[in-house]
């Protein structure tokens, strides 16, 4: 019996030779990540320990990035409790604002996460580093200082489901439009404690940004982590962005599925969760009419360059409907640079859009967006949960890039082809 | 060891979101996040609630976000234990990681109704409703994590091993 990518990667990172669904094993961590929410509790654990110190101060990433720039003195006391542990134990890759993004879209860029890595982040979201094909996972602050210190982590190695991407995307078709429709197929609950391996001959007809957003909405499903094997463009990424070495893992031919999916990229539509859980998928000719007060363009899920390129190419020359909230928030300053140099930043406020530093902000309800009684955003993010954006009252559906922007024009819910005819 | 309560009872993807809302997570005093405790899926929980109750809920326990911030809430308001049909993977870890019990069992997330006494004992995994008589067999938990719980925690474990 074969093993998937994931069970190779956690079986390299516990060193034994093969490892089976089920089973439990302690593994080498490349990276534990915490933010500024979650970092000061995992800071606040680590004194409980009798071993002092860090494992690897190269090996640990601290990103502020949920409530930065502070948002309130709180915020600001938790921001300076990570600012002075990161200087206290001489962290390498800590990321003060002005030079940050938001975590998911930042160390892929910095080259932090690699194939073969075996990646632990206090943030649900850290399944993202399974597009350059390594095995991360959410975990709390407190798997965080265990791994902070040691530089280990218990698994319990996880079954499989297999996605089949197949042909190529039908226009307007994006990675958020992919995980969305499985998401609606399978359930919030369909990949519980499983990992989710993308394979297929469709993936040679997604860009990274695609694949970034695929695997960051694992966890909307329930999965454990979500991977796609590595490829040229994996490669050139790679090329671009790391100079770290690192380790290709491929699944064995009879690796065990608990079960197969085929996605037709061509046959799909673009796609939108209705509140107020990302499984309660409609395709856009099925959405009726939803007006929404604001639109969110950004997040660790949607907030990378192809997605400000798209949604700018749907606002050129159009403008954000009167009395509509229009907020785009590139992902990194890296990302708000380029588009500042491509001239989307201009074209975003010509528009009547507002653009923000990088900041997780209103995706779960922090500050910069936060939603009124009654009002209903259409948004990149990644929850649409009773009350994540806002007012307990409130709705958040879940789309593309492209149909947030054609949404903010029209000031409805409303298809991307609607709006370019 | 036992814990006994009555029961709040929740359906299914309750989510760390209406667990703890976000505006909250400013702060990390488990007091303070007590305070506001389901507050989006339940106002008068925290008002209502007293030390030892239990929550039981359907599938899907816990889903969303890792902000551990969620079982601590749910522990310092004073839950002795949480039984569903099934947890979210990451607040199950958590849970055991800061020591609050969570028992997964189908039959007693089906059959418990709101505002029962129900003792568990953790021992055992057995659950009963003394409020019915019905009693339940909870999924027990591997010996792995029974070390880490008998020791208080993730991080007392790494202790005494190192």
């Amino acid at each position: 019996m074969g093993m998937t990518m994931t069970q190779k990667i956690l079986a390299h990172g516990a060193g034994l030779d093969k490892v089976e669904a089920g089973q439990l094993i302690k593994a080498k961590l490349n990276l534990v990540l915490g933010n500024d929410i979650t970092s000061p509790v995992a800071i606040h654990e680590m004194e409980k320990f009798t071993k002092k110190g860090v494992f690897d101060k190269d090996k640990i990433a601290l990103v502020p990035d949920h409530f930065v720039p502070n948002k309130d003195i709180k915020s600001a006391e938790h921001c300076k409790c990570v600012r002075e542990f990161a200087k206290e134990h001489d962290i390498t890759n800590y990321f003060e604002v002005g030079e940050m993004g938001i975590e998911h879209a930042l160390l892929p860029e910095r080259g932090l996460t690699v194939p073969g890595d075996v990646i632990i982040g206090a943030d649900s979201h850290t399944c993202t580093y399974g597009a350059v094909g390594a095995f991360s996972t959410g975990v709390g602050s407190t798997d965080m200082a265990a791994g902070m210190a040691t530089g280990e982590a218990w698994f319990k190695v996880p079954a499989a489901l297999k996605f089949n991407l197949t042909g190529k995307k039908a226009k307007w078709i994006s990675g958020k439009d992919i995980i969305l429709h499985i998401i609606g197929m399978i359930g919030v609950d369909g990949a519980l404690y499983k990992s989710m391996e993308f394979v297929g001959d469709g993936i040679a007809d997604l860009s990274m940004d695609d694949r970034f957003t695929i695997a960051n909405m694992a966890i909307e499903a329930g999965g454990k982590n979500g991977i796609f094997p590595v490829d040229d463009k994996t490669i050139a990424y790679l090329k671009e962005h790391t100079k770290r070495e690192y380790t290709v893992f491929e699944a064995d031919a009879d690796a065990v599925y608990d079960a197969e999916y085929t996605i037709e990229l061509d046959k799909l539509k673009p796609t939108v969760s209705f509140p107020h859980l990302p499984e309660n998928t409609r395709t856009i000719d099925e959405v009726g009419d939803v007006p929404v007060d604001q639109s969110v363009i950004g997040s660790c899920t949607n907030g990378r360059l192809e997605d400000m390129r798209i949604a700018a190419s749907i606002l050129k020359g159009r403008h954000v409907a009167k009395g509509m909230r229009c907020i785009v928030i590139p992902a990194t300053q890296a990302i708000y640079l380029q588009c500042l140099e491509e001239g989307l930043l201009k074209t975003f406020v010509e528009a009547g859009c507002v653009v923000s530093t990088p900041t997780c902000g209103p995706c779960l309800g922090g500050y910069m967006g936060i939603l009124a009684e009654g009002e209903r955003c259409i948004s990149t993010t990644n929850r649409n949960f009773v009350g994540r954006m806002g007012h307990v009252k409130s709705e958040v559906y879940l789309a593309s890039p492209a149909v947030a922007a054609a949404s903010a024009i029209t000031g409805k819910i409303s298809s991307p082809e609607e709006v370019c005819a | 060891m036992k814990a006994e309560g009555r029961v709040f009872k929740y359906g299914d993807n309750v989510d760390t979101d209406v667990i703890i809302p976000a505006r909250y997570l400013n702060s990390s005093d488990p007091k303070e996040l007590a305070q506001h405790c389901m507050e989006d899926i339940d106002k008068d929980f925290v008002n209502k609630v007293q030390e030892g109750d239990i929550i039981v809920a359907d599938k899907n326990f816990g889903c969303g976000s890792s902000r551990e911030h969620a079982p601590i809430a749910i522990k310092a308001a004073g839950v002795s234990c949480v039984i569903a049909e099934t947890f979210a993977r990451i607040f199950y870890r958590n849970s055991i990681n800061i020591g609050l019990p969570i028992l997964e069992c189908p039959e007693a997330a089906a059959a418990i109704k709101a505002g029962d006494t129900v003792e568990v004992d953790f021992d055992s995994g057995v659950i009963t409703d003394k409020t019915t008589g019905q009693s339940f067999k909870g999924q027990p938990f591997p010996p792995f994590m029974q070390e880490i719980i008998k020791a208080g925690g993730l991080i007392n474990s790494i202790n005494q091993k190192a």
